[in-house]
């Protein structure tokens, strides 16, 4: 109880038991519990149709909980109107006022609250110069390029210091370099000035990079929240392997569990020792869960003591430059794949029979797809 | 490679590069022109050839010019200070003779009673009495004693005034203005000064009308903006309704409504709230009543369509910026529909003004606008050189209003920073 109310009080933004339904028969989100302290990069990542867009939605205002409560620095803010929240946003396709100049959107914020002309200036040019647009103050928003405009959203959604920032797959309408780019500028901003944000995106590259916690949403719930290394090194699922990350499943039953570990009979035959992570005990059906980098091709066919071996068929390579990658069929999955040094692929041919090996701690006995 | 860009190079530097785009381009543009062709012609015939036309009526002055011939010719040295000489009687009684006997001397008359009234009766009296050509030299003297009008200098100024080829007196006329003995422009005598209050009544109903349109109108067209598809679609129904139905059918909906004996009236009484019947026709309210329902789909549609392109994320960026609903309609949304506010409005305005019908029917005496005495001139007195001129004055003021708009929107437009 004690280390609970410790949370609370570090939290800037909980989300108590709240859930969301449009039509009254389906949740869209389905009691979520969510603390996000303060100074953190929170990421909610999820397909379309998780939750994600109608969580953060909710945190705006713009949405209103079927129940449960949010707080934001200890206020419940579940009947405040938006413009009341104090919370900045950045939008999806950056919403900047299409009459209003580059300057007058930036300044938009201050000049509501009625702050003095000389300080809208002031913190107008300094935010201009914190995203090097200052010579194009004067430019209306459709004259920039999308890059541009993304970074005068960013400004406008900081310029009035608010205690959050949301941010709605800001990055989605960019091109891939330029996204990267945009990526690195908005971490080392939320670095240099500490703020909150709370990030949506589907895409798990982008969430990987930025985050300091992730937050995976499918079907309405969070399926686990947790550093981005924990997140793809430790899932505590099915969707959340197969969602971060590439991912091998083997399909199968558990034979039994020992300190942790439990030996699982694939339904092709043969047997495996993984973690036992997310398994409801002897006899029930389990996916093995094995990320393409811990799997090797054993030269000699012969398996090092404590590791897994199990037959397997070439069925393509793939050459990626870094690295190349070698499809294979393995206990009935046809698409398995095999990260291979660059160079490696050479030796392999379609048909080709060879024997993989993995460790029992690289592969994790979760719950069935 | 590279000879091949050596080549484009040389091409270039030989034909300039615009000449060689304008000459890709030019089949596309002969099509398209080809398209327009049709409608270019159309246009030609049924809308610019009119107009045209109606300009030089209002200008062109041919009845005296043609009727009197000789008359028009020896006045042309005329000084205007005395009455002329006896040449000029001479050439007036022969003029009179030959018209009487081609029966065209009411043509003449008719136009020189526009410019001195009264000068219908001085001719056809002289007609009448001009039984022989006068002898030579004594023209003057049996003139003057058929009516001695013939010896003042006004109804020489008005022949003189009225020989053409070219005159202002029509545009002047529809100004309120005229000239003097002496040809300088003054205000038209009170009795007949009329057509700037028309003008003025005509731009007054015409903006009540606009105003009442954009405050009925635009809740409407934030509504259908607004609205989930489907509900928008039904709604738009019941505002092109009105489309479907005659202009003549719906006002005469309104003489229904409004009249004493209406459903307006009986309610009321029924009701008990007035015990005489209100006055709510063929007068400025019904005018205003009429035209603003006939017109309002012509405001709704414009501001519709700019309502509908602005993306609801504007008022939620708005709000996530600390503008109060009031605030962000006000300096966000508001701002970004001016294009469609100012589309309707010159769209209602300029419909309004030329409103003829529906006054005529549901105004009073007082209410009618200035279409009405374009109609009344053209079909009623067959004075086509006036109802021309009012026309052309409505014209002016129309196009001065169109241009107008199109600095504003192109103003906006700049300000509005679209991209190209």
């Amino acid at each position: 109880m004690d280390g609970g109310m410790v949370t609370t009080a570090q939290a800037l933004v909980r989300f108590v038991g709240v859930q969301k339904t449009y039509d009254g028969e389906h949740l869209v989100v389905k009691n979520l519990d969510l603390d996000i302290k303060k100074g953190e990069f929170v990421t909610l990542l999820g397909p379309s149709g998780s939750g994600k867009t109608t969580t953060l939605m909710m945190l705006a205002g713009f949405e209103v909980p079927t129940h449960g409560d949010i707080y934001l620095a200890d206020r419940p803010i579940k009947n405040m109107p938006p413009h009341k929240r104090d919370i900045g946003m950045v939008f999806q396709n950056y919403a900047l006022f299409p009459h209003l100049t580059i300057e007058e959107n930036v300044a938009f914020p201050l000049t509501v609250r009625k702050m003095s002309r000389s300080e809208v200036k002031e913190r107008v040019r300094s935010a201009l110069r914190m995203i090097k647009l200052e010579t194009l103050a004067h430019r209306h928003p459709g004259q920039l390029s999308g890059g541009q405009q993304q970074r005068v959203a960013l400004a406008r959604a900081l310029v009035f210091n608010p205690q959050l920032v949301l941010m709605d797959e800001p990055l989605g309408a960019l091109d891939k370099r330029l996204r990267e780019h945009m990526q690195l500028e908005i971490k080392q901003l939320h670095e240099t000035m500490g703020i909150t944000v709370v990030y949506v995106t589907h895409d798990q590259s982008e969430a990987l990079t930025m985050s300091d916690r992730i937050a995976v949403f499918n079907d309405g719930i969070v399926q686990q929240i947790d550093k981005p290394d924990a997140l793809y090194e430790r899932p505590v699922n099915s969707f959340v392997a197969n969602f971060i990350g590439e991912n091998n499943v083997l399909a199968g039953t558990v034979e039994n569990i020992e300190q942790g570990f439990c030996r699982v009979a694939l339904a092709s035959g043969g047997s495996v020792v993984a973690q036992a992570v997310n398994v409801a005990g002897a006899g029930a059906a389990t996916a093995l869960s094995v990320r393409p980098e811990r799997v090797s091709i054993l030269t000699d066919g012969q398996a090092p003591d404590g590791m897994n071996a199990l037959p397997a068929h070439v069925q393509d390579t793939i050459y990626l430059g870094d690295h190349a990658l070698a499809v294979l069929k393995v206990a009935g999955n046809g698409e398995f794949m095999v990260k291979l040094p660059p160079g490696a692929h050479a030796g392999l041919s379609h048909g080709q029979s060879v024997s993989i090996g993995f460790r029992p701690e690289d592969c994790r006995a979760l719950d069935p797809v | 490679m590279t000879a091949a860009f050596v080549a484009g190079a040389d091409a270039s530097s030989e034909v300039p590069l615009k000449r060689r785009l304008k000459r890709a381009e030019r089949t596309r543009r002969l099509k398209a022109l080809a398209l327009i062709l049709p409608l270019l012609l159309f246009l030609l015939f049924t809308f610019l050839g009119p107009i045209a036309g109606m300009l030089w009526r209002s200008v062109d002055d041919w009845e005296v010019r043609q009727v009197l011939p000789h008359t028009v010719a020896a006045l042309a040295d005329w000084d205007g200070k005395d009455v002329p000489g006896e040449p000029t009687f001479a050439a007036l009684a022969g003029d009179i003779r030959t018209a009487r006997d081609a029966g065209t001397i009411a043509i003449a008359s008719k136009r020189l009673n526009y410019a001195l009234n009264g000068f219908r009766t001085i001719m056809s009296g002289t007609a009448r009495n001009l039984k022989t050509l006068p002898e030579p030299g004594t023209a003057k003297d049996t003139l003057i004693g058929i009516n001695p009008a013939w010896g003042e200098r006004a109804t020489w100024v008005a022949i003189k005034g009225a020989s053409g080829p070219l005159t202002s007196f029509y545009l002047l006329g529809a100004l309120d203005l005229t000239r003097n003995l002496d040809g300088a422009i003054v205000a038209a005598p009170e009795e007949q000064a009329i057509y700037r209050d028309v003008f003025g009544r005509t731009f007054t109903i015409s903006l009540g009308v606009t105003v009442l349109c954009l405050i009925l109108g635009f809740p409407v067209a934030y509504m259908l903006a607004t609205l989930p598809t489907g509900q928008s679609n039904v709604l738009m129904i019941f505002v092109l309704l009105p489309f479907w139905t005659s202009l003549l059918v719906r006002t005469c909906a309104w003489i229904v409504v409004l009249q004493s004996e209406g459903i307006v009236n009986d309610s009321l009484r029924w009701i008990g709230l007035i015990d005489e019947p209100l006055r709510l026709i063929y007068n400025r309210f019904g005018v205003y009543v009429a035209m603003t329902h006939v017109l309002l789909p012509f405001m709704i549609l414009p501001l519709y369509s700019s309502m509908r392109s602005i993306s609801p994320a504007y008022m939620r960026a708005a709000a996530s910026l600390g503008a109060s609903p009031v605030t962000a309609f006000l300096r966000i949304y508001l701002p970004q529909t001016v294009p469609g506010i100012g589309a309707g409005s010159l769209l209602v305005f300029i419909l309004a003004i030329g409103y003829y019908i529906t006054p005529a029917l549901v105004g009073g005496a007082a209410d009618q606008m200035i279409s009405y005495f374009i109609a009344f001139y053209t079909t009623e007195t067959v004075n086509w050189g006036l109802a021309s001129a009012l026309g052309a004055v409505l014209l002016l003021a129309t196009l001065l209003l169109a241009v107008v708009y199109g600095k504003l929107v192109h103003g906006q437009q700049v300000t509005g920073g679209m991209k190209n």
